[in-house]
């Protein structure tokens, strides 16, 4: 079985375990192997893209040194993961004088060796949406899903060249493939107010409330997204107590890998969906609304 | 021995500042080879050039050396010094110790050290320079105009009316370019085909012009004053002499597809007119478009037009070639512009409403689309809300283009104040960066669009536009009172920049002229060369060399077209004579001859030993590198002259 290398960072550990669990588990369904890489530690989140401190970037550093020994590829999941080592290594290939200052501060410097792709550039690369589309057994017709990307996916664009910032389609071309009609809404590139739920969520929670009010009113039944803290941010801005929370009901919010799980024929168990969940999927593809499609 | 005298140049404190100018001239003063040193503060003025004339008399010198700017600057002008002073003008030469030593180094002492070097080595050169006379060449009293636009035809009648013969070369089916386009101009709102329209028929009946429609540059020989040029022109399947433009031929036509005058929003035939005051005054088939010529599957327009006895129309037409002898070449190949489509976050292509500042402009023309209303092209009603974002793409370095296009302030408040004019209970908002206003009448204009006319100008950016229950959503942020704004409009239109025409490149390396790096043609001096490219006998008009309004545009195209008037005033023309020359030792081997860039290197059919042609010779010296035996020399650059010079430098 072919096995990529992975690095899945500590909220796959903790409170997103379902991303990890779904992740490796369509993995195994289409055939290869998520295979954690030793020895891996934080990548110390946004703050090792912070330019002027040379400490935040040691770790990233240390952690693609270490992914070198093992392979050229390293998959991540999380948004967030995938944004540092990304970034990381982009640095590390200018060779500056930084860089240099990086390398002799850690006892095993990074060389360069490494690619950094996301799960969803795997998909849709290694394995093509063709396989993907001939592979689904359980098409998920009618459900009417609203992708969101958040930023650390798509920005910086230069740098990160994972899809158009202001368009991105990638998400909405994979949900196409397993049988989901992918929704069109105003606020799908908007941003989710990120870190800010941590200090002060009475700003987060309208930003991400208006996310949810948006695909709402296009006729979303669920939200599909690729990075943990948005999910945290989607979800708990329409808990009851959250500020200008949307009236409307609750819209549930689920990891890509989950539907891609789904459409594979894995059983909802595999993938971490709970029964609340299954319930909004199957009430959600049971009624069809008027809504505007992705085109 | 040469009596060799030595003028240095402190160009105010050019090269004062950083070079010990009265330390060169003590120590020149002390050779034994040079007989007369001196210093001026300004030697290329009046009381300087004075200062080397008399000395030159005075001192009965055989040769100068003039340190000071580059020769790029005043060469001319100091070997037409020494000439007036009765020295050949070729034992004049210039040390520049400006661009290479006063204005690149910091260190007095050492400038001045580079400075001295750069002095004696001239000194050497000159010591061994020939007296030369210019190479005299014959120069074809002819101009050819590169693209019919406002430039090219304002070029065209300012050559044809001085009287000598004008090819002007256009590659769509008719002149008058962008400008033709236009509904009305700024800041005087005149009807922009009516201005136009008149200067297109004067061209057509200009006997002095000859106009290739459909036709492209496909091969540039030779060198300023002769050159030889290739133009293809596509199968001309109407007759233009025979064709009245009566349109029975369109009417019959069966194949319709977007025009691309009004930008896809109106249709038009396969045989078409390009729009109603097309010059010339004739159809034109788009075989691209056509049902089938090779072989012929419809032939109905044939048949109508036969019908009626105008018989015009020949399906059966080839591209033909027309080898053409010019002077001159003026560039006026325009603009186009940035395909809004990758500025995503506006929307444009994705939402209809979303359009750019020309699709508006089509939309104002009387004979526009919609005959002069404004109309949202969703679904046809009269718009309300109305937002113009201006600087689209524009003054973005990382993602769009990095410059400014110059005209969007202006033709934005016109068509906000045209907005207003025809929606009078509209609401109109401008999203703006600054106002760049410059020009006469220019600021009144905009300010009377903001204050009579009560349209709201937003400093800011927009961030995203959107579709939602039939509007617009425009969310930007007013910098001013440094708030987010969200507009629901009807209708948003982008001022987009201007780039080159798509074929600029290509020309460009036909011609051996250079583009800049957004792809516009170069000018030889920014300031003080605006008109010419780097590349002799070719001029530059209009917005093929940067972005330009009409105005700036036309006084451009006059300015080229006395450029090249200039060159043709005389029969013949000078060349340097500082070219190659065969030395008798050469053996005929030919190993320089594919060398040579310019093709002025062949072997002689008698003697068998090469030969240069002194007109086409640019004097670079690849050949000289070349030649195993060193049978070819440079004049006034010989390698006994190299060897001094480096002694010089090395002493």
């Amino acid at each position: 079985m072919q096995s990529y290398l992975y690095f899945p960072g500590c909220t796959l550990r903790t409170v997103a375990k379902d991303y990890d669990t779904s992740a490796k588990a369509c993995a195994r369904a289409l055939g290869f192997e998520l295979k954690e890489m030793q020895g891996w530690l934080c990548c110390g989140a946004v703050l090792s893209n912070v330019e002027d401190n040379l400490m935040t970037k040691a770790g990233p550093n240390r952690i693609l040194a270490r992914a070198e020994q093992e392979g050229d590829r390293l998959v991540t999941l999380c948004a967030g993961c995938y944004n540092v080592l990304k970034r990381t290594d982009l640095h590390a290939k200018l060779a500056s004088p930084t860089q240099q200052s990086i390398n002799t501060f850690n006892e095993d410097s990074y060389n360069g060796g490494v690619t950094v792709v996301h799960f969803l550039e795997v998909i849709r690369d290694q394995v093509g949406f063709d396989v993907i589309e001939r592979a689904v057994k359980v098409p998920l017709k009618g459900l009417r899903v609203g992708a969101y990307y958040g930023c650390l996916l798509l920005r910086p664009s230069g740098e990160m060249k994972f899809d158009d910032p202001n368009r991105p389609s990638i998400l909405e071309n994979l949900l196409k493939r397993l049988g989901c009609t992918p929704i069109d809404y105003p606020a799908r590139t908007d941003c989710c107010g990120s870190y800010l739920s941590v200090g002060s969520p009475e700003n987060s929670q309208p930003m991400s409330g208006a996310i949810v009010k948006s695909a709402h009113s296009c006729g979303a039944k669920l939200l599909a997204v690729g990075c943990p803290l948005c999910k945290y941010n989607l979800e708990s801005s329409q808990l009851p107590g959250a500020k200008n929370a949307p009236a409307e009901e609750f819209l549930p919010v689920v990891y890509f890998t989950q539907l891609l799980g789904l459409a594979l024929g894995l059983r909802p168990e595999e993938l971490e969906l709970d029964t609340q969940q299954m319930q909004a999927i199957h009430e959600a593809q049971t009624r069809t609304l008027e809504g505007r499609e992705w085109h | 021995m040469k009596r060799v005298g030595v003028f240095v140049c402190h160009c105010g404190l050019n090269i004062a500042r950083t070079v010990n100018v009265k330390e060169i001239i003590e120590k020149t003063s002390k050779r034994s080879d040079i007989v007369f040193a001196a210093d001026h503060k300004y030697l290329c003025s009046e009381p300087g050039q004075a200062l080397i004339k008399d000395s030159i008399r005075q001192h009965k010198l055989d040769a100068i050396v003039v340190a000071a700017c580059s020769p790029a600057m005043h060469e001319a002008t100091f070997k037409t010094i020494a000439q007036l002073s009765g020295l050949n003008r070729y034992n004049c030469e210039i040390a520049n110790i400006r661009e290479q030593s006063s204005w690149v180094h910091d260190d007095p002492d050492k400038a001045t050290a580079k400075a001295q070097i750069t002095v004696s080595q001239t000194i050497e050169k000159v010591k061994l320079n020939e007296p030369l006379q210019p190479i005299t060449v014959p120069v074809t009293r002819k101009v050819l105009v590169i693209g019919g636009g406002i430039a090219g035809i304002r070029a065209a009648l300012d050559v044809a009316n001085a009287g000598y013969q004008v090819y002007l070369v256009e590659k769509s089916g008719s002149i008058g370019g962008r400008m033709a386009q236009l509904s009305e101009t700024f800041p005087t709102l005149d009807c922009a085909i009516c201005i136009l329209g008149p200067l297109m028929v004067e061209v057509y009946r200009h006997p002095n012009i000859k106009l290739f429609r459909l036709s492209k540059i496909e091969e540039v020989r030779g060198y300023i004053g002769n050159f030889k040029v290739k133009v293809r022109q596509e199968p001309e399947y109407v007759d233009v002499a025979k064709c009245n433009a009566c349109g029975e031929c369109a009417k019959v036509c069966p194949s319709e597809i977007p025009n691309e005058f009004d930008f896809g929003l109106t249709w038009r035939k396969a045989i078409y007119t390009p729009f109603a005051q097309a010059v010339p005054p004739a159809y034109v088939l788009d075989a691209k478009n056509c049902l089938g010529l090779l072989p012929q599957a419809c032939g109905e327009c044939k048949k109508a037009c036969d019908q009626l006895g105008t018989a015009c129309i020949n399906l059966d037409a080839w591209q033909q070639t027309h080898e053409l002898e010019v002077g001159a070449i003026i560039v006026a190949t325009g603009y186009e512009l940035y395909d809004a489509t990758k500025l995503t976050e506006y929307g444009y292509g994705t939402y209809p409403d979303v359009m750019t500042s020309i699709e508006f402009e089509r939309m104002l023309s009387a004979s526009g689309p919609t005959l002069g209303e404004i109309k949202r092209p969703s679904d046809g009603r009269v718009p309300r809300e109305i937002v113009f974002i201006q600087c689209a793409g524009q003054r973005e370095p990382e993602t769009a283009l990095p410059y400014c296009s110059k005209i969007c302030c202006m033709y934005t408040a016109r068509h906000a104040m045209m907005f207003h004019e025809k929606v009078p209970d509209g609401q109109t908002y401008v999203f703006y960066m600054d106002i760049r206003a410059g020009g006469k009448g220019y600021e009144e204009f905009v300010k009377r669009c903001q204050e009579e006319r009560g349209l709201l100008y937003l400093r800011g950016r927009v961030a995203k536009v959107y579709e939602e229950n039939g509007k617009l959503v425009v969310k930007g942020v007013d910098t001013i009172s440094g708030k987010k704004v969200q507009i629901n409009a009807d209708l948003v239109v982008l001022a987009v920049g201007m780039i080159p025409s798509a074929g600029s490149k290509e020309l460009a390396s036909t011609l051996k002229a250079s583009l800049d790096a957004n792809g516009f043609f170069s000018e030889a001096h920014p300031k003080l060369r605006p008109l010419e490219s780097p590349t002799a006998g070719i001029y530059l008009a209009g917005a093929g060399q940067s972005p330009k309004d009409i105005p700036e545009t036309v006084a451009q195209a006059s300015g080229a077209a006395s450029k090249a008037l200039d060159l043709l005033s005389s029969p013949t023309l000078e060349r340097e004579p500082t070219v190659a020359q065969v030395l008798e030792s050469c053996s005929g081997c030919g190993i320089c001859i594919p060398g040579c860039p310019y093709d002025a290197l062949s072997l002689n059919a008698n003697t068998k030993l090469a030969e240069v042609s002194e007109a086409l010779c640019e004097g670079c010296g690849t050949c000289v590198a070349t030649c195993p035996s060193s049978s070819l020399s440079l004049r006034n650059l010989t390698d006994q002259q190299m060897l001094a010079m480096i002694e010089a430098i090395v002493a």
